[in-house]
């Protein structure tokens, strides 16, 4: 009975690391792209409608469906985590570019204004105003982003890409509730966790 | 040599003509108040001479060079500029808001640190009581003055102001008014100041040119504006 529930434990335990390192490697591209993307959006004003159409369409497309159109492809797809990540930085791009955006080009226009009649560079001009007072906003997208992707991340089981959908796949199929809360009882408290530590970040962060 | 001449300025902007025809010459020391309705075209004349805007036919001179051959961030740098939004960085302290241009600029910490002291004694806001404060913890009149001292910080030959004083209370803005004036008289700086109150136009103008649906119809010194006979004039003085 106790190495049963030792077992369980180290299960969860090593599950939940899968999870995380899903979530955390999808995260961390989906910032180095949306949030570049997003301020190149404030830029130009060309592309922003395709391109935040087009994140918006990738949002539309089921999870399975995703994994199916990807796994054919090289490189990216196949079976296992790759294409796991792949399609959970296409879903968490549109949050995060949108508040890129929203947040660069919500920043008051007199601010901006003067900020250029006083002679910065539009380098200066970002760094130094728009994105500082662009954080929270963009720091929120990131949030919602990354809350979301846990939970969309256990769908990674599917096509083997462990993490905690393991635990819940295998639940559904020996019709077993108590794995299927193994599996969904650590994702929700790491949408939680998550949740609320960037939330602390948010409010932390510039002092408007 | 004018500071600022507008030869023939046209600006349109997708079609609609917002200025046609202006030429307008300022003088060192002098401050030329471009009055006129809203939509007259008065902020675009701004920002056509610190280079926010080119003209679309026509020449803006600054100290005899046009406004294209400037190098558009040095030309900005060289001109202070004070809008009616303030426009201070909300999350920059009063000191960094002040000392931006300098630093822009280059200088040195201890050489930005100490012009910030100054000019917060310029425009009577004791830097040991305001220096580490935030915008949004002033007064709207607090806030016009610290956009006067960020103006002023790199000691510019030239000040634009966009109808500055337009948000205030009638009371506050009679008491900037004479700061003005007495910082006019103390710093000798060259001025272009917009504005659609008749009033101010009279107390801080040297020069006076009326706009009226983007064209000069009067351009005049400030002390024979009374008597100007054209319609716009007298419907401006019908308001004094």
């Amino acid at each position: 009975m106790n190495s049963m529930r030792s077992d369980l434990a180290n299960d969860i335990a090593q599950l939940t690391g899968e999870h995380l390192v899903l979530v955390g490697v999808a995260m961390l591209f989906a910032i180095l792209i949306g949030v570049p993307v997003g301020i190149l959006l404030t830029r130009h004003s060309g592309a922003r409608q395709w391109t935040l159409g087009l994140a918006s369409v990738m949002q539309t497309i089921p999870s399975l469906a995703l994994f199916g159109f990807l796994i054919p492809i090289p490189f990216i797809g196949g079976i296992g985590a790759r294409t796991v990540i792949v399609s959970l930085v296409l879903y968490a791009l549109l949050p995060i570019l949108r508040n890129t955006f929203v947040g660069i080009t919500s920043v008051d226009p007199a601010v901006c204004e003067s900020a250029i009649a006083m002679g910065m560079t539009d380098g200066q001009l970002l760094r130094q105003v728009q994105l500082p007072l662009a954080a929270r906003t963009i720091l929120a997208g990131i949030r919602v982003a990354t809350v979301t992707t846990i939970g969309t991340a256990t769908i990674a089981a599917a096509i083997g890409g462990g993490g905690l959908g393991v635990f819940i796949f295998r639940g559904v199929a020996s019709v077993d509730t108590a794995q299927i809360l193994a599996g969904a009882i650590p994702s929700a408290v790491l949408a939680l966790l998550a949740d609320w530590g960037l939330g602390w970040v948010e409010r932390k962060l510039s002092p408007v | 040599m004018s500071v600022v001449e507008f030869r023939d300025v046209d600006y349109e902007i997708v079609g609609r003509k917002i200025l046609t025809g202006v030429s307008l010459a300022v003088q060192a020391g002098e401050t030329l108040v471009l009055l006129g309705r809203s939509g007259s075209g008065k902020s675009t004349a701004l920002k056509l001479t610190n280079g926010m805007l080119f003209p679309t036919s026509g020449q803006v001179l600054v100290d005899g060079r046009s406004t294209r051959e400037w190098d558009p961030i040095k030309l900005k740098r060289q001109i202070g500029y004070v809008i009616q939004d303030v426009g201070l960085f909300p999350h920059f302290t009063v000191a960094r808001n002040v000392g931006l241009v300098p630093r822009l600029e280059g200088w040195s910490e201890p050489a930005v640190e100490r012009r910030v002291d100054q000019l917060l004694e310029v425009v009577g806001m004791p830097a040991a009581e305001y220096r580490t404060r935030y915008p949004r913890q002033l007064s709207g009149g607090q806030r016009q003055r610290i956009g006067v001292a960020r103006a002023l910080a790199a000691d510019p030959a030239l000040l634009l102001f966009d109808e500055p004083f337009g948000a205030l209370d009638p009371v506050t803005r009679y008491e900037l008014q004479q700061q003005f004036q007495k910082w006019q008289r103390d710093f000798g700086k060259t001025s272009i100041f917009v504005t659609h109150d008749i009033r101010e136009a009279l107390r801080l103008g040297t020069h006076i040119a009326l706009l009226v649906n983007g064209r000069v119809e009067l351009s005049t010194p400030a002390n024979e504006f009374p008597h100007a006979a054209s319609p716009e004039a007298r419907a401006f003085l019908a308001c004094v």
